[in-house]
């Protein structure tokens, strides 16, 4: 929701906001040049001395202003000649012309109207509530996306234009919302909608009539400092019943032309104060530096657009296509998703063009728009849901699960639900689960029991596409062949073999980095940006189908390198193992923020065992801030498939790897992991106390094992794996 | 830019004539100078002969809260709206004419009474009396100088 009202502003609104912003820190220029270069009072004169001067240079003066810059401007009459000047307060005597400057006009009618007078102004506030409404959405975000305001300028990951996006974003927001809500503050005094209309003061019935009492001789503008002076009018002098008229920061007022006395003033009112106050903030004029300061922040507009306008169409592009989307009143069958990646977006659009070949109407949308009361007539619903985490909500289905829970009555139309997963993960569609068991536990009816749909089979969606078709009496043929990434040739710098004497043959393989095109790194895509624990798929050749193998380095490392098994008979391992430098493999690179060490301080538990070490000694490579890390290793030999045994010794000199606990399963004393983990568990609960993350990485069977072990260690301590797990501090890499 | 309006004049409880209100249109039209500046208010008004203000004509420029910068007639009048009803328009722009159409009363003419326009543009001089002239039979029609906006001011009858 909050990202839809960031999205569809900024598109609809940003040429006005580009436009906004540009005229805007141009404009922030001037108030500062005009402080630089107007000429300041050296003491501080009264209105009284001031004007005094210039009436001695200007017989004929009939109004001096003062900007808030300190510019004193005087108009005079010379002769018949109308003349005006910039002022030396010092002297009186001219010293600039007083001419606006035509190109500060020229900006200030495009920023505020487009040249179009009223109609003008309001597309201009139209723009500048976009701003506003950019802004807090935007904010929002940041919070969102940080894990609370706490984390404001907490450090980002992901694709360069969304770093870019909010590193701007974090700093200009504040000056961009003080911009855009002073500029709707002043389109609503322009148009009259505030009560901050200056009061009219009544000009006095009775005056002396008399004239000629010198200016220098007036009390009250010798109270007045010259600072304070906004305009002074002086009388006409053939009029005996005209006054001087006087206006300064505190009010404004009549003075007897004869007597010199004050005839009548009145102070501003509180809303002519917060007007002039924000007419000050927004421009600058009187408060140079901050709106030198609002300007510099406008320019990230421009930035912020493009590298926005780049996140968007990114994410449209990784999601496929849906043509002849009926509108969600109108369709039979609506279709939700719940994707994190963009790939059940794919199974979504077969499963729609299946359905709509078949003469149905359908409505696709995104699981988090999803409103029971708004399903119009629809039949039935068909949810899509994928898993984040252990069970999580993807990103396209936040909110959903409170929706369906605060739910009075079930709709109308029959629900079913299909999953999408990977069962090695202990959550298998987790969040499908839940859905299906919420909304059984709420009376939906399911008209289609839950079903799974394993690391995209497109056998196990087929199916179910056919179990759909039987129940809804059509013949239904969901061909799914999920688009892959995009693969790259990657060349093998160097291997090392190990294990071959204890029938565990493994290598390391180093690849190069295939250079990445701006728009890659832009967006993140290609081998812009990889770390430890993501993902590279491997196509093997002979086959369309990728195998994938956890990442032991990071792009800052400068290569690619995974640690390969060799698995009897395995067609992707038995290729990789048999490669020599210089050789070739396609390969394409996928995220995987479900196994992350993340920020902070707290300390490391490692635990891996065979080439499962593979992205642990990846995060250890990357520890260069020294974080405490503990390594648990399991192998068979240490003479043998000792993996990274050299670079362990070296990283722990280093201060990368706290410390190496390693168990051999064959041997004098063979023993696994498990048993290490059992050997040091006093310092292993020690660690969990402290706030411990746990990574595990290797077979499903070793997984099992450590949770158990895990398990027991904890139990003292009130604590068991899954509590670990749901607090976002044990994570498993299984295969 | 032209206008036309029935008995403007009418509304001066400060005027009583004598004779039968016999009434006449009569064309005012002002040109500005190019000023360089963004458009300019003006403010049409007549005074008598001690220089009490009589009445408006003319008001260019919609919104009330500028209104003080155009002084002489503010003063005058404190700015009060229901003075103007009816008789405003569109502010006028550097180097462009005013031309109004207004049926005067034919007192009007040859007694003293003058007509005023004051001119003010936005972060510029305030020009009040930019123009002051007699209203007489004879000086129809004849241009006559502003001070600082007004290059030209007419009346044709």
């Amino acid at each position: 929701m909050i990202r839809l009202l960031h999205r569809w502003p900024a598109l609809l609104a940003m040429l006005l906001v580009l436009m906004l912003s540009l005229s805007g820190a141009a404009l922030s220029v001037f108030p500062a040049a005009d402080r630089f270069t107007a000429p300041q009072e050296s003491a501080s004169p009264s209105v009284a001395d001031l004007a005094s001067r210039i009436k001695a240079e200007h017989p004929g003066v009939e109004q001096i202003k003062r900007a808030p810059s300190g510019r004193i401007t005087a108009y005079w009459f010379n002769g018949d000649v109308a003349e005006a000047a910039t002022i030396d307060p010092a002297t009186g005597k001219a010293v600039a012309s007083a001419d606006p400057n035509a190109v500060q006009r020229w900006l200030t009618n495009l920023h505020r109207s487009l040249f179009l007078d009223d109609s003008g102004r309001i597309v201009m506030a139209l723009g500048a509530l976009a701003m506003l409404v950019l802004a807090l959405s935007g904010s929002l975000l940041v919070a969102r996306r940080a894990g609370g305001w706490r984390h404001w300028f907490s450090p980002l990951k992901g694709p360069l234009a969304g770093r870019l996006h909010v590193e701007i974003a974090r700093i200009a927001v504040a000056g961009l919302m003080l911009s855009s809500a002073t500029a709707l503050w002043m389109t609503a005094s322009t148009f009259g909608l505030l009560p901050d209309q200056p009061a009219a003061l009544v000009m006095p019935a009775d005056v002396s009539g008399n004239t000629g009492v010198p200016v220098a001789t007036i009390d009250f503008l010798k109270a007045t400092p010259a600072t304070s002076l906004r305009e002074l009018s002086f009388p006409a002098a053939d009029d005996p019943t005209d006054v001087f008229t006087l206006k300064t920061n505190a009010g404004a007022g009549f003075i007897d032309q004869g007597t010199g006395g004050l005839l009548a003033w009145k102070d501003l009112t509180g809303w002519e104060r917060v007007s002039e106050t924000i007419y000050m903030l927004h421009t600058g004029q009187g408060a140079a530096t901050l709106g030198l300061i609002l300007g510099l922040l406008a320019l990230g507009v421009p930035v912020m657009a493009a590298t926005g306008t780049i996140i968007w169409y990114a994410a449209r592009r990784g999601r496929p296509r849906i043509t002849g989307n009926v509108p969600l009143a109108k369709a039979e069958t609506v279709v939700l998703v719940g994707s994190e990646g963009g790939s059940t977006w794919g199974f979504a659009a077969t499963l729609h063009k299946a359905l709509r070949e078949a003469g149905h109407t359908v409505h696709a949308a995104a699981l988090s728009s999803f409103d029971p009361s708004r399903l119009g007539h629809a039949h039935r619903v068909i949810i899509l849901a994928a898993t984040y985490g252990n069970g999580d909500e993807p990103s396209s289905a936040k909110g959903f699960l409170a929706k369906l829970a605060a739910m009075e009555t079930p709709p109308a139309a029959q629900l079913a639900v299909l999953g999408f997963g990977d069962s090695s993960f202990p959550a298998f569609c987790g969040f499908a689960q839940r859905i299906a068991t919420t909304a059984a536990h709420k009376g939906w009816t399911q008209f289609l029991d839950i079903a799974t749909v394993d690391r995209q089979s497109p056998q196990d969606f087929a199916r179910w596409g056919s179990d759909l078709g039987t129940l809804m009496g059509l013949p239904l043929d969901l061909v799914h062949q999920p688009v892959l990434p995009a693969a790259a040739p990657l060349t093998l710098l160097t291997r090392r073999d190990y294990g071959a004497d204890v029938q565990a043959p493994s290598a390391i393989l180093r690849f190069s980095v295939p250079k990445s095109s701006l728009w890659q790194r832009l967006t993140g895509t290609g081998f812009a940006r990889f770390e430890a624990g993501d993902l590279l798929g491997i196509i093997p050749e002979g086959s369309t189908v990728p195998r994938f193998y956890s990442l032991a380095s990071g792009a800052s490392d400068g290569f690619i390198e995974v640690v390969v098994r060799r698995q009897p008979g395995g067609l992707c391992s038995g290729q990789l193992t048999m490669m020599e430098p210089g050789e070739t493999a396609q390969a394409f690179l996928k995220s995987n923020p479900a196994f992350r060490i993340g920020e902070g301080s707290a300390p490391v538990i490692l635990i891996g065992a065979g080439s499962g070490i593979g992205p642990l000694a990846g995060f250890v490579r990357a520890n260069a801030q020294s974080r405490a890390m503990h390594l648990f290793f399991g192998m068979r030999h240490a003479a043998s498939d000792f993996l990274y045994g050299e670079e362990l010794v070296q990283w722990h000199e280093e201060g990368k790897l706290t410390s190496l606990v390693s168990a051999a399963s064959r041997g004098k004393r063979p023993h696994y992991v498990q048993d290490a983990l059992c050997a040091e568990a006093a310092d292993v609960l020690q660690l969990i106390a402290e706030g411990a993350r746990i990574m595990v990485c290797g077979g499903r069977e070793m997984a099992a094992g450590v949770s158990e072990t895990l398990g027991h260690i904890m139990a003292p301590a009130g604590l068991t794996p899954a509590m670990l797990r749901a607090e976002g501090r044990y994570f498993e890499d299984v295969y | 830019m032209m206008k036309s309006l029935l008995a403007a004049l009418a509304l001066s409880t400060a005027l009583s004539f004598p004779a039968v209100a016999m009434a006449k249109p009569v064309t005012l039209s002002a040109t500005l100078r190019d000023y360089g500046g963004n458009n300019a208010y003006l403010a049409v008004y007549v005074t008598d002969q001690n220089n009490n203000y009589v009445g408006s004509l003319w008001l260019a420029g919609s919104r009330t809260r500028y209104f003080e910068h155009l002084s002489g007639w503010y003063n005058a009048t404190g700015g009060d709206s229901s003075q103007i009803n009816g008789i405003t328009g569109a502010s006028v722009g550097s180097g462009r004419t005013l031309e109004v159409t207004l049926d005067l009363k034919d007192a009007l003419f040859d007694a003293g009474y003058k007509l005023h326009i004051d001119a003010a543009a936005e972060n510029m001089r305030e020009s009040p009396n930019d123009v002051v002239v007699p209203l007489t039979a004879a000086g129809a029609g004849k241009p006559v100088k502003g001070r600082r906006y007004i290059s030209s001011f007419t009346y044709k009858m």
